[in-house]
């Protein structure tokens, strides 16, 4: 992989917390990478899994969901369902072939900026590692074995008569 | 009399259930037959593949396509008869969702390639000898048709008019299918011939308020018959799954396996599953949702059971963007 590789990763954070705190990264002038794109929403608890796979699907490398810690939720109980559905949410992704390091849920308070900042520092170092989001097209491979196929039958060509409809 | 329907059956990716369905419309398959003039049959009847490429397009006024696709063989197939087909219907899960064949999306040909000619303990291929494409027979070079790296749904290569849900689609299904085509009582594309709700919305199951402590699989427990069966700590795939099958699983005490693929408002079956499970799972601390997650066998074979190729990290139209 090229190093100039900058992943693009989606940041779901909650409007309470998550995202004072990455207002106050920003108001503090903290220094982190420019890769993050940052959406609100209301509550950690209302990111289903869903718009998750969407992300993948449009394209991002990597997404991270941000909420209060446990005990501080806005909504009393929002960040449990959060916290519910984490585990669960890692164990499809990694099923479906989606690297571990291409999603991270954390808990950010509105005074934890710096922490924010390195999460997304470290983020952006682990998604690096493994390289961008291959699209799950199924036809890179397709298209290689089908480009050397037809090549090497060009070459067999001349005595070659044509073969049958399916199949090539 | 008005002209006869002309009528093509095709099978791709399937186990054949689908066409054994057809059957099991008992008698009303006489009032089939005498509906419908049957010109592709493969299972049933001997057709060969230069008897489709005679045909001439628009010449096929309903195809029954089922299976799903993930050999260069099944595409062009679906796309020849897409050609000369008046209206494709995806007919049963694995067409309509890529079915319990896409799960092989879990994995890639290599990966398959390997667990069957190399892997398997019964398998003894000392000299690593995998599927070819081209072989040079003594009659000539032979082709085979090429596996594909991943399994797609009907419509992510060709143009769907109708889905016919279930595995397989059910009697009834089937008929009112049958019927609207029949009677020109069509849908607008697009449609998929099954109920409009959610199979939990039409189960008379007792439910209460539903918690789960832990995963359990039909096998480990005889489920009580009247209460709902993911507050008995099964999985059922009901709350995102589309009625319209008559509760045939749960009715016989078997949680809802999701073969009516997801319901009206539901994007990605698994996804919105996953979800709704997450919610009721009854832990409140990181540590508890990490162990009782873990209880989980297999969630993605269970949430994406028949919709892995639709799923929104898979939908996409084959060779495109």
């Amino acid at each position: 992989m090229s190093d100039n590789f900058e992943p693009k990763i989606l940041g779901i954070l909650c409007n309470w917390c998550s995202y004072a705190g990455a207002d106050l990264a920003g108001t503090s002038r903290l220094k982190y990478p420019a890769n993050i794109r940052i959406v609100k929403v209301m509550c950690s608890g209302r990111v289903e899994p869903t718009l998750i796979l969407k992300a993948f699907q449009e394209g991002a490398d990597g997404v991270l969901i941000s909420g209060c810690h446990p005990g501080d939720c806005h909504y009393v109980d929002g960040n449990i369902k959060t916290l519910r559905r984490t585990p669960l949410v890692a164990r499809l992704l990694t099923q479906i072939g989606i690297e571990p390091e291409r999603f991270k849920q954390v808990w950010v308070s509105a005074s934890e900026g710096e922490k924010f900042g390195k999460i997304v520092e470290q983020m952006v170092e682990d998604i690096k590692k493994v390289g961008p989001y291959q699209k799950k097209m199924g036809d890179q491979l397709d298209v290689v074995m089908h480009e050397v196929a037809a090549s090497a039958k060009e070459a067999a060509a001349a005595e070659e008569k044509g073969g049958s409809n399916c199949g090539s | 009399m008005a002209p006869k329907l002309q009528l093509a059956i095709y099978w791709a990716a399937a186990c054949g259930g689908c066409d054994v369905a057809i059957l099991d419309t008992d008698e009303k398959i006489l009032n089939i037959a005498e509906a419908a003039d049957i010109v592709l049959w493969p299972i049933a009847m001997d057709f060969k593949y230069e008897d489709i490429y005679k045909m001439e397009p628009g010449s096929i006024d309903v195809c029954l396509f089922n299976g799903a696709i993930r050999t260069s063989e099944q595409e062009e197939l679906a796309k020849a008869l897409r050609a000369r087909s008046k209206f494709m219907i995806a007919f049963g899960a694995c067409a309509a969702w890529g079915g319990i064949p896409s799960l092989a999306n879990l994995t890639n040909r290599e990966g398959i390639f390997n667990t069957v000619y190399k892997e398997t303990a019964t398998t003894i291929n000392e000299e690593d000898i995998r599927p070819d494409t081209n072989y040079p027979g003594p009659e000539g070079e032979l082709h085979l048709p090429r596996i594909y790296d991943r399994v797609w749904s009907l419509d992510q290569v060709v143009d769907v008019d109708y889905y016919v849900p279930g595995c397989p689609p059910t009697p009834e299904t089937i008929w009112t299918a049958i019927l609207a085509i029949v009677t020109g009582n069509l849908p607008p594309k697009g449609t998929v011939i099954g109920g409009t709700k959610s199979l939990c919305d039409t189960c008379e199951r007792e439910k209460t308020e539903k918690k789960i402590t832990q995963f359990k699989r039909p096998f480990e427990i005889i489920a009580d018959p009247k209460k709902c069966l993911l507050e008995q700590g099964l999985v059922c795939c009901g709350p995102v799954t589309r009625d319209g099958c008559g509760h045939r699983c749960t009715n016989n005490n078997m949680p809802c396996r999701g073969c009516y693929g997801p319901s009206e408002k539901v994007s990605d079956q698994g996804a919105k599953l996953l979800n709704a499970i997450a919610s009721i799972m009854d832990v409140k601390d990181e540590k508890s949702a990490q162990e009782l997650a873990a209880t989980w066998e297999d969630p993605a074979g269970t949430v994406y059971r028949f919709s892995l190729a639709k799923s929104l990290i898979y939908d996409y139209k084959k060779g495109g963007e």
